[in-house]
């Protein structure tokens, strides 16, 4: 489903992204992990299509699994476009926006993206079903949903909006941009429950995190270790744990190594 | 056409000759005591003149060039017109003026409470009530109330006794027909004894979208001891009816006055509002929206003299400016030596669209009592980037993701708007405003 092939990227004239590839098929679940500025947020900045980020060199070809398009240039893409074709950031701080209604706002994204695939805007009651579904999921309040979007929101609760939107959008890739940080055991248990309700043969995640403890919740298919700008090492589920034993400077040293 | 030379406070050469007119003709039935007060006003503003942008108050708008036109203020409209319904049909009183005059056909419904007066300042108020418009047609204000002063033909008198609560809306609409260039200048008086209650919407339209003129409107509003009054403010006239609009409110102790201006028309507007806090306890909120483009110019003035105690005021105007269109806010707050324990808070919030457009803002604070909170703040910029990327990462096109955000910043106004259906109908207004294809969903 998502093809990067040796991605560079950077801001304000620094290169972060230093010939990232990764490969990643439908109903798979990848995990990146790394330390602080290995890059992790910028490819999951570059990948929804933030404009202050540069890339310099590479390819990123998007599949997705229904409609019968080939392989999308996602580098081309306007940010909203990607959206609509199926891909979705949970972003590790999301924005809050006063006076802008969280179901106004879904209710618009999901109109939107039907549009685009042709479709006629969803009925109003179908909505408020759906919403009520998608709420029970990540056990998100009915009045949280009725409010401005993250405004008054607590950590945990603006991480569970995401993957609220994310049940309701239903997109075909989710990148999950360092979903754990802030969140205490519980808040984390619900996520991470969320996360797996969404789990399909059609769907793939990225989930990008720091520690491996969200990863005892979201069980990865593979694991890859980002360090300055790229991955350095790839493995099984239990490359995270090994790594929570030995810690990052592990695999520097490693590298330093050449092993 | 204004014989300008530098320096000199000139008036409209017409305009001398026309009160002359005026006086012997439509005021001449008037009482004296009336036409005494007019022939004072003009003096006044003969003196003044129209203001200059060297006159501080009027720095950034240019009154000149409205009054530089071939205009007149010799009228007498008595047109058969078609308008459209209000928004609250048959719950609503409406008092229907053209070009300063009343409209025979307003509705006036029969089922007031005992002792409410609503009707108009010339018949109703200066045939029935001569003491009361004695008593309260003030004659303050800048050279342009003034003008009003001596050239008022007429408008909505409305009289809400002691311990009155009037919760039907009362909408005062203006019209302004425009085949030749017209100075209109209706006057408001608007009185709510002690512990009563009104709320009366003032509503500028034109029905021919081609109409030109001057609409130079005055009101004065005394809200007593414990009483609660609401006005709200729709400016949404043609692009070249130019609107004065000066407000001049007295609130006596533990009164509450709430006014909203929303400001969508018209390509010049100059609001003059100014609220005298003349007892302990009052409370105060003016709130203005005001969404501009082309070549608009919209001028919100507003001044407040707290000169007792206790009181609290607040105001929050807010603005989306487009095009190559301007705007001014400048709000002033008096604390007099006795206003101890006084509140007041001021915000004005701007979001500029276009390279092209601008905003001056300025508060001015003159504060000589010691224990008050005072504070005012001013924002000007764009859109938020991240809200919009944020909106946009979710499939929203820049186009919806901009609208949302700025029906979500006009919306802190309009919530505050406490009739139902008025609230309604402008939000309806507003979202086609900025948007001609975004449904609310």
């Amino acid at each position: 489903m998502l093809s990067i092939k040796n991605l560079h990227a950077g801001i304000s004239e620094k290169e972060i992204l230093k010939g990232f590839s990764l490969e990643v098929k439908k109903g798979e679940v990848h995990a990146i992990m790394g330390p602080n500025g290995s890059g992790k947020s910028t490819l999951a900045n570059v990948l929804a299509g933030r404009e202050d980020y540069e890339v310099t060199e590479g390819k990123v070809i998007f599949t997705p699994p229904f409609g019968g398009r080939g392989g999308l240039n996602l580098l081309a893409m306007s940010p909203e476009d990607r959206a609509r074709e199926g891909l979705f950031l949970a972003f590790q701080y999301p924005v809050e926006i006063p006076g802008v209604s969280n179901i106004n706002f879904l209710k618009t994204a999901l109109n939107e993206i039907r549009a685009y695939k042709k479709m006629p805007p969803i009925d109003a009651k179908d909505f408020l079903k759906l919403i009520k579904e998608k709420q029970a999921l990540v056990e998100l309040q009915g009045t949280l949903a009725n409010r401005s979007v993250n405004e008054g929101f607590s950590g945990g609760e603006k991480k569970r909006n995401e993957i609220f939107q994310m049940a309701v959008l239903e997109p075909a890739l989710c990148i999950l941009d360092e979903t754990d940080s802030g969140l205490d055991i519980d808040a984390l248990r619900i996520v991470a429950n969320g996360v797996n309700k969404l789990r399909s043969k059609e769907r793939a995640f990225v989930v990008i995190t720091h520690y491996q403890r969200l990863l005892d919740y979201i069980i990865p298919d593979f694991v890859h270790v980002m360090y300055d700008g790229r991955i350095v090492k790839s493995g099984p589920k239990e490359l995270a744990l090994e790594l929570e034993k030995k810690g990052y400077d592990w695999v520097k040293e490693k590298l330093a190594v050449g092993s | 056409m204004i014989a300008s030379i530098e320096n000199k406070k000139t008036i409209p050469i017409q305009l001398e000759g026309e009160f002359q007119t005026l006086l012997s003709t439509t005021f001449s039935s008037e009482p004296e005591w009336l036409k005494e007060k007019r022939k004072e006003a003009f003096e006044k503003f003969s003196d003044a003149g129209i203001p200059t942008r060297k006159n501080e108050e009027y720095k950034y708008t240019d009154v000149r060039k409205v009054f530089s036109g071939k205009f007149t203020a010799i009228h007498n409209e008595a047109h058969k017109i078609k308008f459209p319904s209000p928004m609250g049909e048959g719950l609503w009183v409406r008092l229907i003026f053209i070009n300063g005059w009343l409209y025979k056909d307003s509705t006036l419904s029969a089922k007031l409470p005992k002792g409410v007066i609503i009707g108009n300042l010339a018949t109703d108020g200066l045939l029935n009530h001569s003491d009361l418009l004695k008593k309260y047609l003030s004659s303050d204000g800048d050279s342009l109330a003034q003008l009003n002063s001596a050239l008022w033909t007429d408008g909505a008198f409305v009289y809400i006794p002691e311990n009155i609560q009037l919760e039907t809306p009362i909408e005062i609409i203006h019209i302004s027909t425009g085949e030749k260039e017209i100075l209109a200048s209706p006057r408001h008086l608007i009185i709510a004894e002690n512990n009563s209650f009104v709320n009366i919407i003032e509503n500028n339209i034109s029905l021919d979208l081609n109409s030109r003129g001057i609409v130079n409107s005055h009101a004065d509003i005394f809200v007593g001891e414990n009483s609660k009054a609401q006005y709200y403010r729709l400016q949404n006239d043609c692009k070249n009816v130019s609107l004065i609009s000066s407000t001049n409110v007295v609130q006596e102790k533990n009164s509450h006055f709430d006014t909203i201006t929303i400001t969508l028309g018209s390509e010049w507007i100059r609001n003059n509002l100014s609220i005298a806090l003349n007892g302990e306890s009052c409370e105060t909120h003016l709130n203005g929206l005001f969404i501009t483009n082309g070549t608009d110019h919209i001028d919100n003035h507003t001044s407040i003299h707290h000169n007792k105690p206790n009181c609290q005021s607040n105001q929050l105007y807010k603005g989306i400016l487009d095009g190559k269109s301007t705007g001014v806010f400048n709000g002033k707050i008096f604390v007099e030596r006795d206003a101890q324990k006084t509140n007041a808070y001021q915000s004005s919030k701007n979001i500029l669209l276009s390279d092209d457009s601008a905003i001056n803002t300025k508060p001015q604070l003159e504060i000589y009592a010691d224990d008050v909170k005072c504070s005012h703040g001013s924002t000007t910029g764009q859109l938020n980037e991240e809200a919009l990327f944020y909106l946009r990462s979710r499939g929203l096109s820049v186009d919806s993701a901009r609208n949302l955000l700025l029906y979500a910043f006009a919306n802190d106004v309009l919530s505050t708007i406490k009739i139902e259906s008025l609230k309604n109908y402008l939000e309806e207004l507003v979202n086609s405003r900025l948007s001609p294809t975004l449904s609310k969903g």
